[in-house]
């Protein structure tokens, strides 16, 4: 497939493997994070951790939307989905994220409430354009790169005059969980960062400048493809043996430094800043998630429903928390490929196959047989 | 003088009417859709005698039976229809156990409303299916449901087929160190009947590759070769059946992802969408495993026939007390190909 195939070439993986290989002299070895969940995807279905000598480690992001989701935001979903009869559209990987009461979404409508799976904004408008007599809501989730369509559907709504449409917003940032991680006490030892992808064709670059400059850590932006990845890791070791530490762009194809001006200026118009948002794993983050503006309060699912947050804590023996922060790996968890599986996730990063916990489970645990 | 005039009743409307409540209700419009659609259209001389059962000639020999339900939707799809997926998809499961369709018969149950003109045309591909595998319905049942309570029409057909002497195929029988052959492409049909999903506005070429594989086992099993598992890799699609007869059988089993053929368009769809073509649906492909010194010849036998012209070895049955299927990426690393976990595609066949 054109423009896919040269991007996973087993010969040109096995020259920036060499070329990894020959260079990764450190002997402190490399601790990297790929911040995203499609690296952490890309690097377990395609097996480059084979490819990869034993001084280089990767260590899992926090980058997979539903993984830092907490279970107190699912659990708002639910409530309007089961108390206030609303239509509740989400994107796949949501419907399955536990909450409370052993509860799903997709539990909560096999018990009878409306919940519907969707791929794009454009659906949830046309479910509320199709059911005039009820409430639609729409659970919007993700980080920069799912945004913009959220922005577009509320503008659309307002042109429409929608009444019927709102937005269960819990878009959250990515410079504020790198911010978090970085500043962490006690937090993982990290040598530089595999960038996001598609986050970063709406941002840029820029955003990532302070974690290079004031935090002296190499940033390489990287795209989804093995092969991208691979050359990030290439970039950062480069990086770190010399003593550098700048943002580097390797994903050059879909990524300028100032990103999708036009994007930006949409998620300005509709969204501001929520003082506080708490993030699995991470916990409260100041200035690290989006609310709609108050001139747009009329489709702001949390205001028109009068539904607060409630935090909720995880499951005791759940690490999902220590996994997103890189502190912990998956394998380390007690209740990892036992209790919680893919099928029965306990915790979050085991149920998108962005998340750390399903990437190690679907592609890698045969890595931990003796 | 008589004064009782004779029977007659309205042919059925093919062209605006309607399914109703009393076409499922015994009486007399029942036996009219019967007549003029179902045993018109399935045409044979079991299904003529008209009785609650068929009466089958006496056969001798080690008989094969599988059932299989149909809920696909859409109803029509590029390559097929939920008609011609019902007849191929049970033909298919009594034919991977080595067996020789010999008959079939088909539940229905319809949503009241359901446009006749669409059943006749379900209808027919049935029959032509049934005919061209040679293989007859011979008993049926029809059933309608109350409006928004079906959707459509779903269809349960059941077969039976005859074993092949001396033949016994079975999902733990596969050894290590046997060859693992797969018959063609896969995920044309799961990425068929998704692509044309009202709610995915998503139009990509790519047609459904339902079809009765009962003709390429028979030439499977006429090579002599010795076979131990064949399995239809349909809903799960292949990672899924490879890693039920792993469980079966007790073995790991590691793949070639550079020998597993994915039709272009399938590809592109699947990137598009997320997914992976190693879990979508096949309806018209087998899974076939064989001792390594029958792998060569099976594959000849295999390619000669138009059903799995693009036939290949796709890896080997390995010794592996976690059950894992593993496969070797193109990239040259190792990953898992585990089962599929929560559901990918729905109503998919």
């Amino acid at each position: 497939m054109k423009y896919v195939d040269e991007f996973r070439d087993g010969k040109l993986a096995k020259n920036i493997a060499a070329n990894i290989a020959r260079e990764a002299t450190a002997a402190s070895g490399y601790r990297l994070m790929e911040f995203c969940g499609g690296h952490t995807h890309a690097l377990s279905r395609y097996g480059i951790s084979d490819l990869l000598p034993a001084s280089v480690r990767m260590i899992h992001g926090p980058g997979c939307p539903v993984c830092v989701l907490p279970i107190g935001r699912v659990d708002q979903a639910i409530r309007l989905a089961r108390e206030h009869g609303v239509i509740l559209c989400t994107y796949a990987d949501t419907m399955r994220v536990p909450c409370s009461d052993n509860l799903t979404l997709m539990r909560a409508k096999s018990g009878g409430a409306d919940v519907r799976m969707i791929y794009s904004t454009q659906d949830a408008l046309k479910i509320a354009r199709d059911n005039p007599n009820r409430q639609v809501v729409f659970f919007a989730i993700g980080f920069e790169t799912t945004t913009p369509p959220t922005a577009v559907a509320v503008k659309q709504a307002t042109a429409e005059g929608l009444k019927n449409f709102s937005v269960l917003c819990n878009h959250v940032l990515t410079p504020a969980a790198m911010h978090a991680i970085l500043s962490a006490e006690g937090g993982v030892v990290l040598d530089g960062f595999v960038g996001p992808a598609h986050v970063s064709t709406v941002i840029g670059s820029k955003p990532y400048e302070p974690f290079a400059d004031d935090y002296g850590k190499p940033v390489v932006i990287a795209g989804f493809e093995p092969l991208d990845v691979m050359q990030a890791i290439l970039m950062l070791i480069r990086q770190i043996n010399e003593g550098r530490a700048t943002v580097e762009n390797e994903f050059t194809r879909a990524v300028t430094r100032e990103g999708n001006l036009k994007a930006q200026a949409l998620v300005e118009e509709v969204f501001e800043l929520r003082d506080v948002f708490e993030w699995r794993g991470l916990g409260s983050i100041p200035h690290s998630a989006l609310k709609l503006r108050p001139e747009f309060a009329e489709f702001d699912a949390e205001l028109k429903f009068s539904i607060d947050y409630v935090a909720v804590r995880d499951h005791k023996a759940c690490e999902c928390a220590a996994i997103l922060r890189g502190e912990k790996r998956p394998q380390e968890c007690k209740i990892f490929g036992t209790v919680c599986t893919p099928d029965n996730p306990v915790g979050s990063c085991m149920v998108s196959s962005e998340g750390a916990c399903a990437a190690h489970y679907s592609y890698g645990r045969f890595r931990d047989a003796a | 003088m008589d004064r009782v005039k004779p029977n007659y009743s309205r042919p059925l409307d093919f062209k605006q009417g309607r399914v109703e409540m009393s076409h499922g209700s015994g009486g007399r419009a029942m036996a009219q859709l019967i007549a003029e659609l179902f045993t018109a259209g399935f045409d044979n001389a079991y299904l003529a005698q008209g009785n609650d059962g068929a009466l089958l000639p006496q056969i001798t020999g080690r008989l094969v039976m599988s059932c299989d339900g149909h809920v696909v939707s859409p109803l029509f799809f590029a390559g097929g229809d939920i008609g011609c997926l019902s007849v191929h998809g049970t033909i298919n499961d009594v034919a991977m156990m080595g067996a020789r369709p010999l008959y079939l018969a088909a539940s229905f149950i319809l949503e009241e409303g359901f446009p006749l003109a669409d059943l006749k045309r379900i209808v027919e591909s049935m029959a032509n299916a049934a005919r061209l595998a040679g293989v007859p319905i011979v008993a049926g049942d029809t059933k309608v449901v109350e409006q928004g309570k079906g959707d459509g029409v779903f269809i349960t057909t059941t077969g039976v087929g005859m074993a092949r002497e001396g033949i016994t195929l079975s999902g733990d029988l596969a050894q290590p160190g046997d060859t693992i052959l797969l018959s063609g492409t896969i995920g044309d049909h799961g990425m068929a009947v998704l692509s044309q999903r009202e709610n995915l506005t998503f139009d990509a070429p790519i047609v459904s590759d339902t079809a009765a594989l009962h003709g390429l086992v028979a030439a499977m099993l006429d090579s002599g070769v010795k076979l131990r598992v064949l399995r239809d890799p349909t809903r799960g699609g292949l990672a899924t059946t490879l890693n039920e007869i792993a469980k079966q059988s007790g073995v790991g089993m590691m793949l070639h992802e550079s020998a597993i053929a994915v039709n272009q368009p399938v590809e592109a769809a699947c990137e598009f969408l997320g997914l992976d073509p190693l879990y979508v649906a096949n309806e018209g492909k087998l899974v076939a495993i064989c001792a390594p010194e029958d792998a060569g010849c099976l594959l000849e036998v295999m390619r000669a026939h138009p059903l799995a012209r693009e036939a290949a070895i796709i890896g080997e049955v390995t010794e592996d007390a976690h059950g894992f299927v593993q496969m070797t990426t193109k990239l040259g690393g190792r990953r898992i190909v585990d089962w599929l976990a929560g559901e990918q595609l729905p109503r998919i066949c």
